[in-house]
């Protein structure tokens, strides 16, 4: 028997639907805001007011989001490959290196733009060998890559932690971070894209890096869907078997694809790094590499889908901060129970309510004279 | 009491917009066997599934001796004595016999009671309907036949009074098919109702006392069987006429392209599969291979297509060697002029995700035609498509589908399209036609001739003995990894049926 769903609109598909599911979200933890004992419709002013009120508001969520963008990126081609690479913060972490490393040594006597692009170099590569190693023992071994990228996130945690306090650290200085770069070594703020707009981003962290995220989405819509690449990644990941049939070398894919997604992973240490602290710091992950399973799940693995579920966390990001401001029962907890609530609608329970929508569209479109094609055998 | 054990009326059922069944009217009549008969999709099994409860009808009542009844599971079927003998069979495969025949009903939570009486029980069964089966051997020991009959057992076992086979003939040897039609035709002697599902017309008119016929979710003919002929049953379930045989003229076979020698093949468990084939097909011939399902012409054609390892043995195309023991290349052995219509059309020959244009690039995604500088030409692809699509016919014409929601014989007509407007040399097919309704049979078999006459050297092997024996100039039996007999496709049903039983050669030729 097929499945009893029914092709919908497309727009139906990637838009009513991941809408819907989002409302759900959103209502369920307005419960929970009520249960603390708060007022939720207040809160969701504050999360709005807080992430697009104001310029500086607009700017850290941006902020945010591109981090977002990168992970997400990273999970979504992997996703294509029918990998699940959760080591996206481990990858990012190591590819810290990539950034710190090139702005530590070229920042007095290179202009940023050298340094940027010598650190988008080094932090795709070393995200890259930090993926290739899961995706070697994947293709080769058949040792999974859930298992191997989570304890990868681990050997990376510790590997920097060594390297931040006993070889990077300043002498004398008592934090576990690298000294602050000088002009080389800092990205742009982009006050003069969004200054003509009308916002003014203030102190908000939004760099160049934001750019680059769009950028490099495009990039991966063109390989992932335009190249030949790109297209032995999707076969094997909707089907291995139909990769093996058309004669595509499987272990070459599957490390090539890790890579390319540890690469992602790697661009994001950018964001923090070179454009807005100026300097390593010990966690500057903070988590983002998982965030980057919620928005490629969000996104539908689709860089189209990506940016904006990129945005949307980091609205959570940020109007969590200022709810929790505002709001002193709610603690930024709250906020990881409102990205858990997301999750959870949006990916894990993303069919819930397509079989009712479904029966809605249907209902409308009455007339139309079903496929005897899709019908069941 | 009447003499109609169900009655349907009114029936009607849709998946969204999918209209699987729409406003069925169904007598069947108590002690006999009926056939429903119609191409794949035209909603045999929602309409089967609905009688067994699995899904609810959106409209419409079921009757069960007269009485009004509702189904709203399995579990309520049986009750009303209804029992159903799934295509795949649902054992539990490390259970016994007993063990399988008792689960889920078992009663109570101490095993040695039920035990007793199931076995008392299974042997009156056993007695009464002549359906001998050894209670504690294990399931996976037995043969499919006997299988299918422990799935007959369980459903009479739980008192059923109406058994619903849905193509049970799918996985059976000839003679066990013919087996199967005794067990029927008995339980039918005994009172009990039979409703047999089947795309098969041969087994319709061979058994049933009436016929059913379904089209695109509705039933538009009901005959008694001794009053049809198989002609007008084809007009029917395709709602035109069909050629059932295929013409073809004789084969004019040239020089050797594919040679296979000593060829031995392991599956996945390590277990041979394949031992020491040998053959060759010439150019202009197809070579068609008999044999129940299993008997390693899967990894006969794997292996041959670079696609399975094999042990040892060699092949040669067009009259150059070819790896098969090391790291086969199947893109090498594309390039090389070899086609490839592999058996599982869902999980090998097409990526289901996919659009239709991007399947008709799988395995030839690397042709310079369909690349622009470093990236996929999609317009090129795209034309491409739609080209082989309008030789195919391929339907709906719209290359940017997704394949899977094409029926089963446009899709093989995707694969085929791929496949053979390469203008290969050898060309290796598996199960043309699984799946694929009668319309699209009639041309895939044609195109297959074709091919042929064009020079084609073809290898094809089918579970279905009709196809193999229509189709092929030479006819090689398998069983059990070896090929056990060549004949001439002329040669009697029966004679290739035991060949394809293990019965040796000069037995069966006997």
């Amino acid at each position: 028997m097929s499945a009893p769903y029914a092709k919908l609109p497309g727009w139906v598909d990637y838009g009513v639907i991941p809408v819907v599911n989002l409302i759900v979200a959103f209502l369920v933890a307005g419960l929970v805001v009520l249960l603390v004992g708060e007022s939720p419709i207040r809160a969701a002013a504050l999360l709005f007011e807080g992430a697009f009120g104001y310029g500086e508001g607009i700017g850290f969520t941006l902020y945010y989001a591109t981090n977002f963008i990168f992970t997400g990126l990273a999970v979504a081609v992997a996703f294509h490959c029918g990998l699940f690479n959760i080591g996206g913060e481990g990858q990012a972490y190591v590819a810290g290196l990539g950034v710190a490393v090139p702005c530590l040594w070229l920042d007095s006597s290179m202009p940023w733009y050298v340094v940027f692009v010598v650190v988008i170099f080094g932090s795709s590569l070393m995200g890259a060998l930090w993926a290739l190693i899961p995706g070697w023992l994947q293709a080769k071994r058949g040792s999974h890559v859930v298992i191997t990228t989570i304890m990868f996130n681990f050997i990376a945690s510790s590997l920097m932690v060594y390297l931040l306090v006993d070889v990077l650290k300043p002498r004398g200085s008592m934090s576990p971070e690298t000294r602050t770069f000088v002009e080389g070594g800092q990205l742009p703020k982009l006050d003069w894209l969004f200054g003509p707009l009308g916002i003014d981003i203030g102190g908000s962290p939004l760099n160049l890096s934001f750019l680059l995220a769009l950028v490099v989405s495009f990039i991966v819509w063109l390989i992932v869907w335009r190249t030949q690449f790109g297209y032995q990644i999707r076969t094997m990941g909707f089907s291995p078997s139909a990769a093996r049939y058309a004669g595509m070398k499987e272990a070459r894919i599957v490390v090539l694809t890790m890579m390319m997604s540890g690469a992602l992973a790697g661009m994001m240490a950018i964001n923090p790094i070179m454009g807005e602290q100026h300097r390593m710091q010990l966690d500057f992950v903070g988590g983002a590499g998982f965030v980057g399973i919620a928005v490629a799940l969000m996104g539908r693995s689709h860089p189209v889908g990506i940016i904006p579920a990129a945005i949307l966390f980091g609205m959570l990001y940020q109007g969590g901060a200022e709810i929790s401001f505002e709001m002193p029962q709610i603690s930024r907890d709250m906020i990881v129970i409102i990205q858990g609530l997301v999750i959870l609608f949006a990916g894990a329970m993303e069919h819930m309510f397509r079989p009712a929508i479904t029966r809605f569209f249907t209902y409308l479109g009455g007339g139309r004279k079903p496929q005897p094609a899709a019908a069941t055998e | 009491m009447s003499d109609i054990a169900i009655e349907l009326k009114g029936i009607d059922k849709s998946f969204g917009p999918v209209h699987a069944n729409r406003d069925i009217n169904l007598e069947v009549r108590k002690g006999t066997i009926h056939g429903i008969i119609g191409e794949n999709g035209a909603g045999k099994s929602t309409l089967m599934s609905i009688l067994y409860g699995f899904y609810q009808a959106d409209r419409g009542d079921i009757l069960v001796d007269g009485k009004k009844t509702g189904i709203t599971g399995p579990s309520v079927a049986i009750a009303r004595g209804i029992g159903m003998v799934h295509q795949h069979f649902m054992l539990v495969e490390n259970f016994t016999v007993l063990e399988n025949i008792m689960l889920g009903a078992e009663e109570g939570q101490i095993l040695n009671a039920g035990i007793t009486r199931a076995r008392a029980e299974l042997k009156r069964l056993e007695e009464e309907y002549a359906l001998e089966v050894d209670p504690d051997a294990i399931i996976e020991e037995l043969p499919v036949g006997l299988q299918q009959r422990v799935e007959i057992l369980k459903a009479l076992y739980r008192g059923a009074d109406i058994l619903i086979l849905d193509e049970p003939t799918g996985v059976l040897t000839p003679a066990e098919a013919d087996h199967l039609f005794r067990i029927l035709a008995q339980l039918k002697e005994q009172g009990k109702t039979i409703i047999l599902i089947t795309h098969k017309l041969r087994e319709i008119m061979a058994i049933t006392d009436e016929v059913s016929v379904m089209r695109r979710g509705e039933m538009v003919a009901t005959r008694k069987t001794a009053e049809t002929s198989v002609e007008e049953l084809a007009e029917l379930m395709v709602g035109r006429r069909v050629l059932l045989g295929v013409e073809k003229g004789k084969a004019n076979p040239g020089e050797v392209m594919l040679s296979v020698r000593n060829l031995t093949v392991r599956d996945s468990r390590g277990v041979p599969m394949v031992k020491d084939v040998s053959l060759d097909v010439r150019a202009g011939e197809i070579v068609g291979i008999a044999g129940v399902a299993g008997n390693g012409q899967s990894e006969l054609l794997q292996a041959i297509a670079g696609i399975r390892r094999a042990e040892k043995g060699e092949v040669a195309l067009s009259g150059s060697p070819v790896e098969v023991t090391g790291e086969a290349d199947p893109n090498e052995l594309r390039h090389r002029g070899l086609a490839h219509v592999p058996e599982d059309r869902h999980h090998m020959g097409l990526v289901l995700k996919f659009e239709e244009a991007e399947n008709s690039i799988l395995g030839y995604h690397d042709d310079p035609h369909y690349l622009k500088s470093l990236f996929l030409d999609i317009e090129a692809i795209r034309a491409d498509a739609s080209q082989k699509a309008e030789r195919y016919d391929i339907r709906p014409r719209d290359v940017r589908l997704k394949t899977a929601n094409f029926s089963g014989g446009n899709q093989q007509k995707i694969v085929l399209a791929r496949e053979m407007e390469r203008d290969p040399s050898v060309i290796i097919i598996g199960q043309p036609t699984r799946g694929v309704d009668v319309g699209a049979i009639e041309f895939i078999h044609k195109r297959i001739i074709e091919m042929r006459d064009a020079g084609k050297a073809i290898l094809l092997v089918s579970v279905e003995l009709d196809e193999i024996r229509a189709l092929s100039d030479r006819v090689l039996v398998m069983f059990d990894g070896r090929v056990v007999g060549e004949r001439s496709p002329e040669t009697s049903e029966g004679e290739l049926g035991l060949l394809m039983a293990g019965v040796t050669d000069r037995e069966a030729a006997e």
